[in-house]
């Protein structure tokens, strides 16, 4: 079977990114961009089923700006096979992301799909469960082991108190947790390799999807800074300070 | 205008992060209605009714509600959401999981995470790891949110809401709840605890980590919570990861030792009332945004601390 691997071209998450003066967004200009971490992870798991011969192709698929391009490089030094970018200079949300990939998913039949459980960016964490709900398919987010077994997949999901294992019929739509695998380097020889590979660049009116935005971003603004704090000398001092000054404790 | 908002719950009784919901629902405006949808969930359900400021209790009962799987829950919302101008959820791993299901199913716009309410139609919710904070304004007719449960207060007790049992909806049948593996904990649940001590790489293992941490937990009987670094090097669980993809906690005292304070850590604790840092190096970021800091070493620092509490 086929896997489809979404990924997104983010700021890099060692960036510590500005508000723009005039708050109308973050200061985006020559920011490092790289892949989104929850991404890599998925490309990696990807790579690893097919490695097992449990799928035959890996597809990995972009949403935005020709720069995404990058993005999609990356994941075929990775190890996808080709890959396709749905280029539109307009601000994509989720919603909009998942009619695309529900649109992709239509033409290339894949049995699973697996993406990232949020972007570090927006940090919405909707694509994957979206793009299930649309296809009408089971989710198995927050995953940290992946198991194709008999037509099915089985999924261990992080869950607030521990973890939980399900098991989807196949297709299904999975999201990545940061445990799920340790994604591997791309390496210079694999680079070169990856610009061979094939890329289609499709619009999303190939697709008819429409992708305007359905939230108004208003404004973005700085959060509140906290005063600044002191340093304690001791353990003594510092159990003062928590008892008479903050009488937290 | 009526707001329904999603309970978390265990069967047994409503979660805490229900009721900061209900919080953000009031102040969407118009009547709050709760879903308790789950398996011999009566109990959940009349507790919900007792919650303040909620009008009605909507309780969903079947099997397949048992283990709350997205597919079954989000049919249950998706049979009764042309009744609500707003669907909220708390941003827990269930609400995360559930609310883009429905709002996709809903072609609307689903908001993450709102810190909150401007107005019926407007919210505030942070982006980038809580380095900026958005002000978004939905032109959908179906408002579909998750709430930070430490951006709201919790509604208190007093209410007395009706209890409506509606029919159970069935989801798809292609997802099956297998088992899972519930960490025991006597502990304050991390996210409502009032006092957290986390522990960081420094610790360096898993033994030193409980050697460490516990005692000073149990002096101020606090929760225990972690850094990423320390998850992954196996020393804590990893549903006690403290951060941008763990856990969004605001408890009034957060005792961070030997955490270097990396934004994606500082995203889930920044909003903490006080702040403590103990670490040896004096170059650690936590530093910025910690109240009162101790440049020491953890091993002989936290137990003195424990000794003096």
């Amino acid at each position: 079977m086929k896997i489809l691997v979404p990924v997104k071209r983010v700021v890099d998450y060692n960036v510590k990114v500005r508000v723009k003066a005039d708050q109308s967004g973050m200061d985006l200009a020559n920011v490092k961009m790289s892949m989104n971490p929850f991404d890599e992870i998925a490309v990696e798991e990807a790579v690893r089923l097919k490695e097992k011969s449990v799928v035959t192709e890996v597809i990995a698929v972009s949403c935005g700006v020709t720069q995404c391009q990058e993005t999609l490089r990356t994941a075929m030094a990775i190890g996808a096979d080709r890959a396709i970018l749905v280029e539109t200079a307009e601000e994509l949300q989720p919603l909009a992301v998942a009619k695309l990939l529900k649109a992709l998913m239509d033409k290339e039949q894949p049995g699973l799909v697996i993406l990232g459980k949020q972007a570090i960016d927006d940090d919405c964490n909707q694509t994957g469960q979206m793009l299930a709900a649309l296809a009408d398919l089971p989710q198995g987010t927050f995953a940290s082991k992946v198991e194709v077994v008999d037509g099915k997949v089985n999924v261990s999901r992080e869950v607030d108190g521990g973890l939980e294992v399900l098991s989807l019929s196949l297709p299904a739509i999975v999201t990545t947790d940061l445990r799920l695998n340790e994604p591997r380097y791309v390496t210079l020889p694999n680079i070169m390799k990856a610009k061979k590979k094939q890329m289609d660049i499709v619009k999303p009116e190939d697709l008819g999807v429409d992708v305007s935005p359905r939230l108004k971003t208003l404004k973005v603004s700085e959060p509140p800074k906290r005063g600044a704090g002191i340093k304690v000398a001791d353990v003594a001092a510092l159990v003062d300070k928590l008892k008479n000054e903050a009488k937290v404790i | 205008m009526t707001a329904l908002v999603i309970a978390e719950h265990d069967n047994a009784s409503i979660k805490g992060a229900t009721l900061n919901t209900v919080t953000a629902a009031a102040a969407c405006g118009g009547d709050v209605h709760v879903l308790v949808a789950g398996h011999n969930a009566g109990a959940a359900a009349t507790q919900a009714a007792q919650i303040a400021g909620v009008s009605k209790v909507i309780h969903a009962d079947g099997e397949g509600f048992a283990h709350g799987l997205a597919e079954n829950i989000a049919a249950q919302v998706l049979a009764i959401a042309s009744n609500y101008s707003h669907i909220l959820f708390p941003a827990t791993a269930g609400g995360k999981n559930v609310a883009p299901r429905v709002a996709a199913k809903l072609d609307v716009a689903q908001i993450s995470d709102i810190t909150k309410v401007v107005s019926a139609d407007t919210f505030e919710r942070p982006i980038y790891a809580g380095n900026a904070i958005a002000t978004v304004q939905s032109a959908d007719a179906t408002k579909v949110i998750t709430v930070r449960t430490t951006g709201f207060d919790a509604a208190g007790q007093g209410g007395s809401a009706a209890v409506e049992t509606v029919a159970a909806a069935s989801g798809n049948g292609k997802s099956v709840y297998l088992g899972s593996e519930i960490a025991k904990n006597d502990r304050p649940e991390l996210t409502a605890a009032k006092i957290i001590v986390s522990g960081g790489r420094a610790l360096g293992s898993s033994e030193k980590f409980s050697e460490v941490m516990t005692p000073l937990a149990d002096k101020l009987g606090a929760a225990i919570g972690a850094s990423r670094a320390a998850v992954d090097a196996g020393y804590a669980p990893n549903d006690l990861q403290v951060g941008q993809t763990g856990k969004i906690v605001a408890p009034q005292l957060y005792i961070a030792a030997g955490i270097s304070g990396a934004i994606q850590h500082l995203a889930g604790m920044k909003d903490s009332k006080v702040i403590v840092a103990i670490n040896k190096d004096p170059e650690a970021p936590i530093f910025s945004v910690a109240d009162y800091g101790l440049e020491a070493d953890l091993f002989t620092a936290v137990p003195e601390l424990v000794s003096k509490l």
